[in-house]
């Protein structure tokens, strides 16, 4: 009787033991697992400090404002590249976020239910394809239907208009900053597409059902009661796809035109940040020339963190807002 | 049953470890590695299948770029280093390296304009430079027109297309257009990428290509193989000697037997506009690096051993893939120098 009673204690206690040490390795090891992110992240910027250092130490601020690239004579800028990157991911922007949106809420408040299921899993497979299958779409089929037929028409009637007509002027060659932006943006939506899908269904039947018991409209009922629901994520959503913009690499290189030139139209070529890198990394002999290019992937790394710093802060703002409002 | 499991992942580890076929053996030399130049990569890798049926040695060669291959062989991470731009004396005196050409091509300008076919258009040295620059930016251009008297010239704008990465290709190709222009030698110059003055990049021969058969009016230079497989519509080049020459593999040849080899120091050679009536002004050969020192003489050995294989048995596989073998003159001399300057760390030659 005492026996047995003093074994079960001790199993009890043995069990409380190894529970305590399981909880302490579990804890260690996902501690372990957001170190090492810290520690890459940390790494990775300091060798590509190290890497770019010869540039910057060579070119100074000068290396931000020049839009000069020349192997040749090792004269390098990065303003081509930088200019490129952000035009495209702001093109790609424009086109993807309206129709993500478009179609996250026909999925979620219109949709009839049979059709939900394959427009859904179309999306998903979009955003399975890999980015090289998109280039070489965009090289090959929508960048002679886009030369031939789109383009002859945007510099006809939007070459015009003043001061905006200088980005919309250029012969049509179906290649340049306007399809490399399309181009992403198509690559995009899936992604924003799933992400605020997703979003949108967590919202509690019950406060949209109240909405609209209150008469409200499919709109109002996104408007007030969804979008202010999922804010978070659908700025998360909209910074997944920026951060794919800004960072595509194979899509862009194909369309874009690859020039290191500064043209004021969007209709001619120009050049990214990563197709740079893309394209020159393997054949780049010397030491400045490297170092350019590196100082490059920097500049990148740079832009996608204030790009989320300035998410993050919006996101402040909102829910600072919050409860002001009546 | 976990200890079971275990027991048979470590043995497994076990295994691995020992029968681990990239170990040290000793005696036979059953791999050899080299990397460097995409351009000659489909005709390494056919030599080396061949060869390795006949003999049982794998060569490996990681086509990732001229500029990784001389990063690789002088940080000793592979037996051999390909390149598409030969290195200077000096640099390969610095480097501890000696260099010959291995394979031969060329590089053609291509066109696309409606109602004309290969080889009906003439251009001049001078024309090709003054296109490249942006000087000439008609089709119906008078100079243009002197070249080719009788032709109906569109009066469409020339977009002239360019490499976006860098390469070999483009490497020989400015070469050529430096050595025909004075004015392009010092406003652009000599390098696998420059700052072109006008034009749009593809990325790759296919990426050229591309934008070739897409754009109406356009100009672009591709290798030659990669002309002939796709039906490209090139145009002829008037050479050093004055006469128009077509692209094809005796106009590679003979730019090449027209090559004065025995004074080329270190095997610098450049092939562009090369003496002789039928020579093609841009042809380039495509190099082999190589340590002067070798720690494993036995690894060096093999690899001279499956390069002169490759010479004398491989010609038929390099002329079917569309590239042009290395004159037997030239091979001689390629031999001969490998005689003097590899050797292993006691001084002994390693070759023959």
């Amino acid at each position: 009787m005492e026996m047995t009673q003093n074994s079960k204690d001790m199993t009890i206690i043995r069990r409380g033991n190894a529970g305590q040490i399981l909880d302490f390795i579990f804890a260690n090891s996902t501690r372990i697992c957001a170190v090492i992110v810290l520690l890459i992240i940390f790494a990775m910027m300091v060798s590509l400090f190290i890497g770019a250092w010869p540039a910057f130490k060579k070119f100074g601020l000068h290396f931000f404002i020049s839009d000069k690239w020349n192997p040749v004579t090792e004269e390098f800028g990065a303003l081509v590249a930088i200019y490129g990157t952000i035009v495209t991911s702001i093109i790609a922007m424009l086109i993807g976020v309206p129709v993500s949106f478009g179609i996250a809420i026909f999925i979620t408040e219109l949709c009839p239910i049979w059709l939900k299921r394959p427009v859904s899993t179309a999306i998903e497979l979009l955003a399975a394809i890999p980015s090289i299958i998109y280039g070489m779409w965009g090289l090959f089929v929508f960048a002679p239907f886009f030369g031939d037929h789109i383009e002859p028409w945007i510099s006809e009637y939007l070459g015009g208009i003043p001061f905006l007509g200088h980005l919309f002027s250029g012969p049509p060659l179906g290649i340049g900053v306007l399809t490399a932006g399309i181009i992403l943006g198509i690559m995009v939506i899936p992604f924003m597409a799933s992400v605020f899908r997703d979003l949108f269904e967590v919202v509690p039947a019950v406060l949209k059902e109240s909405a609209y018991g209150i008469g409200a409209t499919t709109w109002e009922v996104v408007k007030m009661i969804v979008l202010p629901y999922t804010k978070i994520g659908v700025v998360g959503g909209v910074m997944l796809g920026l951060g794919r913009a800004l960072g595509e690499t194979m899509a862009v290189t194909f369309v874009i035109g690859n020039a290191d030139r500064l043209e004021s139209s969007l209709l001619m070529p120009g050049n990214t940040i990563s197709s740079s890198l893309a394209n020159q990394f393997t054949e780049a002999v010397g030491q400045m020339y490297t170092s350019s290019l590196i100082a490059l992937g920097l500049i990148l790394f740079f832009i996608t963190f204030v790009v989320l710093a300035v998410a993050k802060f919006f996101l402040l703002r909102l829910t600072l807002k919050e409860g002001q409002r009546t | 049953m976990r200890r079971d499991r275990l027991m048979v992942w470590g043995l497994a580890l076990l295994a691995l470890v020992v029968l681990n076929p990239g170990g040290v053996h000793a005696g036979a030399v059953k791999a050899i590695s080299g990397a460097g130049a995409t351009f000659p990569y489909p005709v390494y890798a056919k030599w080396a299948s061949a060869y390795y049926r006949l003999t049982g040695i794998k060569m490996n060669y990681q086509s990732i770029g001229s500029g990784g291959g001389i990063k690789q062989i002088k940080a000793k991470t592979v037996d051999f280093g390909a390149s598409d731009a030969p290195l200077k004396p000096k640099a390969l005196q610095e480097a501890g390296l000696i260099q010959f050409p291995m394979i031969m091509g060329g590089v053609v300008p291509v066109i696309n304009l409606k109602g004309i076919k290969a080889g009906q258009i003439k251009l001049s040295n001078k024309l090709m430079a003054d296109i490249y620059l942006g000087k000439v930016k008609k089709w119906n251009d008078e100079r243009i027109k002197k070249e080719n008297p009788g032709m109906a010239l569109p009066a469409r704008n020339i977009v002239v297309v360019h490499r976006s990465d860098g390469s070999g290709t483009t490497w020989i190709f400015t070469n050529y257009l430096s050595k025909v222009s004075s004015e392009w030698k010092d406003r652009v110059g000599n390098a696998k990428a420059v700052a072109w003055p006008v034009g749009i990049g593809g990325k790759g021969n296919e990426g050229v290509a591309s934008y070739v058969r897409r754009i109406d009016g356009s100009i672009g230079y591709v290798e030659y193989a990669y002309a002939l497989q796709n039906h490209l519509t090139y145009v002829k080049l008037k050479n050093r000697d004055g006469n128009y020459v077509e692209p094809n593999s005796q106009t590679f040849q003979a730019a090449a037997a027209n090559a004065d080899w025995e004074k080329a120091e270190g095997f610098y050679m450049v092939l562009t506009n090369q003496p002789g009536s039928e020579s093609w002004p841009i042809t380039g050969a495509s190099f082999i690096l190589m340590h002067k020192v070798q720690k494993k003489p036995e690894v060096a050995k093999a690899v001279l051993k499956f390069f002169d294989w490759c010479y004398k048995n491989g010609q038929k596989m390099a002329e079917d893939l569309d590239y042009v073998p290395m004159p037997m003159k030239v091979v001689s001399l390629v031999e001969k120098t490998w005689e003097k300057e590899i050797k292993d760390e006691q001084g002994n030659p390693i070759w023959p």
